[in-house]
């Protein structure tokens, strides 16, 4: 079954936003343009536009996250929708409903659009295939699965830094691939894009089963892996994986894995080093590298916002209008 | 009753006989081939040409969902979905609610079966308590009761020396031991085959050493503790080479394999489809073609259903979170008519891994024709395709990834010891 | 079939004229993405005004969004410079409804709270559905039924009608 096949419409337009995964590079460079072209708004006196006045974004949080929902309530509160954000994870499912009914609950309030984050891969899918045709649903991560927009703010963050030039540039992704769904979605998304040297440095107790088949090169050894690149993503490493039958220790891992300013020194003089937060400082990377002049971190949050708009006003567009019309 | 089926071809394994032949059944057993005893009058007859008759199907691991879970399914219900499919033995492993561990639960099941009358259920007994894989259930008690054998389900006996005593004690009385090898933890929290597919759907995978090294622990004891065993639901390839080689030693090992992983692969999770959850999980092509081989070669003595029928919202939910398992006995013929259409073995290799294999694995004199057998019998149309939809299932469990498929083989006849508890209308 | 340029001379005189009638010094140009862009820089030259011309895109500010959708060559809006209490001159190519010039208007506010607008089209071809007017125009033209004019650009610009089919 083709992926992309639920969330794009009979014209090919995208509809839910759920994976990079079966995307067309056009699809991406659409939501990177139209990101770009909301990236001031922020600047402006009124830091919104009334693009989604009267539609309703309902965040629905089946796994806790600060960030992720802070951002996307931003991005929906900018576009002018109405925002409901329902922490489910504290609610309802806890009593037993279960997520078919928390959803259709949901959706009798006549919402427009699920921004959806649920600890199991598969979930946003399985909203998108059961809600009322439109629905517009995002995924703002499922389990190990995916998480696109994320995928997609990199994406600007890198395309700003380094130009549209992806097949060009080598790209490390480095720590928990196992466990992640960013580094999934990146790893489509630079494929998409033409990147053809993506890499991948992790120990093995990190890594998922042929993932080179993802279109990888896997690597071991950090400094081998950081040899050249033009950009660095570092990813976050959960507390309680720091230690046990995965890793030995934070502190083994910080020695291993851990990125400082001479490790970064095997990079390209321009490299740039981004991490989707929240950092463990001194577990992933050092301080300096935090806060050094390559990391390029708060810029992915900020271009969070501008991508989840895009997103956002583009397939609630969609959703709303047959094709015939445009 | 006194049944005549006339004109069929008549699929015998166990007696070698695969051609044209009457069969006259009085009493329930069988008392005439080709020509009816004296004074034989049938008060029924079957015209039984173009049709293949055989002996009942044996299934060797079907949830019936009772006690316990009688939401998804009833005996009732489910032995009348076997009728409807030439299945007339299931074994039930003894994960029921409550387990399968006190007498009590045996008699329940054997009175409900008998009460719908539609199959013969026979019942594994559990290996420990409420197996927990801590105490030794009483499985003498429970072979007294009438359990076939003991199993642990596909709870995994953690302990390696409770395994250890558990055999033992199953072997000073004689029991099967029914063994599904799943290591307790490599196996823990996974939802597919730890490969491509779960790489990029992001599932937690279940690698293939979950299976082998559960095995190769189970192969040592039951080596050293002679019991006889029988390992259900195979998955892997390196499973089947090292079941083959325990047997080419000598151990008394049967195996069989359940019929849906003859025909998919880890692919056939698509995206997500909650349908393709199953335990052990869907592996590899590879995998897949060499079970097809084990069953052909004989390593793999038994094809099942591993029937686990399920109510809708059971599979309601994102792919990790959905109850494993597959709504079996609808397809257990057309899936093995199915191999045979694809070259893997011979007809009536295949009729003998659904008829006399498994009546050898659970040593009861079942699965043949022979005169003065039991008549349990099916009669089917091997041309005629069954299109699988909710609509044609006969189990109240729809949860298979084979809706929508057409498969071969119609059953238009079931006998259960002389009595017809199947008849197609108007075959 | 339109001479462009002689339609721009007479733009620019009736802006030069609206202008002084406002006593408005030191304008902005804005021009509406992408005809009026294209305009706005003819009208520059003429005026001989000094500084940036600034670009809206209205995309996110259209009535019609939800009707018709995202437009996918989305352009940044982009006004170089602070609109507090400028003149700003909104420059299209074409005023129909009216409808274009209420969404330049909003996200204009949105910028920043200017001391007057001037509305400068090529060309009003009447339709309106709003209480909007231009206060300089470079010509006004009749269309028939099911006509629509269109501007193409930038080198050379031209003017077309066409039959919606």
């Amino acid at each position: 079954m083709n992926p992309a096949s639920i969330q794009l419409d009979a014209q090919g337009r995208l509809k839910h936003f759920l994976t990079i995964e079966g995307l067309k590079r056009q699809h991406l460079i659409d939501i990177l343009d139209t990101a770009e072209s909301l990236t001031g708004v922020a600047e402006r006196r009124v830091k919104k536009l009334p693009t989604l006045r009267g539609k309703t974004v309902a965040n629905l949080f089946f796994e806790s996250s600060t960030r992720t929902r802070t951002t996307f309530e931003l991005a929906a509160k900018r576009l002018s929708a109405d925002v409901l954000t329902v922490n489910i994870a504290t609610s309802s499912t806890s009593k037993g409903e279960t997520l078919l009914d928390t959803v259709r609950n949901i959706e009798a309030m006549q919402c427009d659009m699920f921004v959806v984050r649920h600890a199991a891969s598969g979930a946003a899918e399985f909203i998108a295939r059961h809600v009322r045709p439109h629905i517009a649903v995002l995924n703002a991560g499922d389990g190990r699965h995916a998480h696109p927009t994320q995928a997609m703010l990199d994406m600007l963050t890198i395309r700003r830094h380094k130009g549209p030039a992806f097949q060009d540039l080598r790209v490390a992704i480095v720590g928990d691939i196992l466990h992640s769904r960013v580094a999934r979605s990146d790893i489509h998304a630079l494929n998409v894009l033409g990147c053809a040297n993506v890499r991948v440095v992790a120990p093995r107790t990190l890594l998922p089963p042929e993932v080179g088949t993802l279109g990888v090169q896997v690597f071991h050894d950090l400094d081998q892996g950081l040899r050249d690149v033009d950009v660095v993503i570092m990813l976050r490493l959960q507390r309680e994986r720091m230690s046990g039958a995965l890793l030995p220790s934070a502190q083994e891992y910080y020695q291993q894995y851990g990125l400082t300013e001479e490790r970064l020194a095997v990079a390209r003089p321009d490299a740039i080093v981004m991490h989707p937060g929240p950092i463990n400082r001194g577990v992933e990377m050092a301080s300096a590298v935090v806060d050094g002049p390559r990391s390029v971190i708060l810029e992915q949050v900020t271009n969070g916002i501008a991508v989840r708009m895009a997103v956002m006003s583009i397939t609630l567009g969609n959703q709303s209008s047959p094709a015939e019309d445009a | 009753m006194r049944i005549a089926i006339r004109g069929g071809r008549l699929i015998d394994p166990a007696h070698g006989r695969d051609g044209r032949h009457d069969l006259y059944i009085a009493e329930g057993r069988v008392v005439g081939i080709d020509a009816p005893p004296g004074g034989f009058v049938p008060e029924r007859s079957i015209d039984a040409s173009g049709r293949i008759v055989c002996p009942g199907f044996i299934d060797l691991c079907a949830r019936l969902r009772e006690p316990g879970a009688e939401h998804k399914a009833t005996i009732a219900c489910e032995t009348h979905a076997a009728a409807r499919n030439g299945i007339t033995t299931l074994v039930v492993p003894a994960d029921t609610d409550p387990v399968i561990d006190e007498t009590a639960v045996v008699e329940l099941i054997r009175r409900r079966a008998e009460a719908a009358g539609f199959a013969h259920v026979l019942t594994l007994g559990a290996l420990t308590r409420g197996l927990k894989g801590e105490h030794l259930a009483e499985m003498a008690a429970l072979k007294e009761a009438g359990c076939v054998g003991v199993g642990n389900a596909l709870a995994p006996v953690a302990s390696t020396l409770v395994l250890r005593r558990a055999l033992e004690y199953a072997a000073s009385h004689g029991l099967t031991v029914f063994l599904t090898p799943l290591d307790p933890w490599l196996g823990a929290t996974g939802c597919a085959h730890d490969g491509q597919i779960a790489a990029r759907l992001g599932l937690a995978g279940i690698p293939v050493a979950a299976e082998t090294a559960a095995l190769g622990r189970d192969l040592a004891l039951i080596e050293e503790t002679g019991v006889r065993a029988h390992i259900g639901r195979l998955s892997s390839a390196r499973a089947c080479a090292m079941v083959a080689r325990a047997q080419a030693e000598g151990l008394p090992v049967t195996a069989d394999v359940s019929a849906h992983h003859l025909h998919l692969c880890e692919q056939d999770i698509g995206r997500f489809d909650a349908n393709a959850h199953v335990l052990p999980p869907l592996r590899t092509l590879r995998d897949r073609e060499a079970l097809r081989a084990a069953v052909a070669s004989g390593t793999l003595l038994a094809v099942c259903s591993d029937h686990q029928p399920h109510e809708a919202d059971a599979k309601l939910d994102p792919f990790g979170l959905t109850e494993p398992g597959i709504s079996g006995l609808d397809t257990l013929l057309g899936l093995t008519l199915k191999l045979v259409d694809e070259g893997v073995l011979p007809l009536a290799e295949a009729i003998a891994r659904i008829t006399r294999g498994p009546a050898g694995v659970l040593g009861i004199d079942a699965g043949q024709l022979g005169i003065g057998a039991v008549a349990d019998v099916c009669v089917f149309d091997p041309e005629r395709h069954r299109a699988l939809t909710a609509r044609t299932l006969a189990s109240r469990g729809h949860n298979t990834p084979f809706l929508g498929w057409e498969l071969r083989g119609e059953v238009t006849h079931t006998l259960l010891a002389g009595r017809v508890v199947y008849a197609h209308e108007g075959a | 079939m339109h001479d462009i340029e002689r339609l721009i001379d007479t733009l620019a005189n009736a802006l030069r004229a609206a202008l002084a009638a406002r006593a408005a010094s030191a304008p902005a140009l804005v021009g509406v993405h992408t005809g009026g862009v294209w305009i706005a820089e003819r009208l520059r030259e003429r005026l001989d005004l000094p500084g940036p011309i600034g670009t809206l895109d209205i995309s996110f500010y259209r009535d019609d969004f939800t009707r018709v959708g995202m437009n996918p060559q989305v352009r940044p809006s982009h006004l170089p410079f602070d609109l507090e209490g400028r003149h700003v001159i909104l420059v299209d190519d074409v005023l129909h409804t009216g409808r274009t010039t209420r969404a330049a208007l909003n996200e204009i506010f949105d910028y920043g709270r200017p001391a007057s607008v001037l509305l400068a089209v090529l060309v009003d071809r009447g339709g309106r559905e709003l209480p909007i007017a231009a206060d300089a125009v470079g010509a006004h033209v009749d269309l028939a039924p099911g006509e629509n004019i269109k501007l193409t650009g930038p080198d050379p610009l031209k003017l077309t009608i066409q039959k919606r089919p």
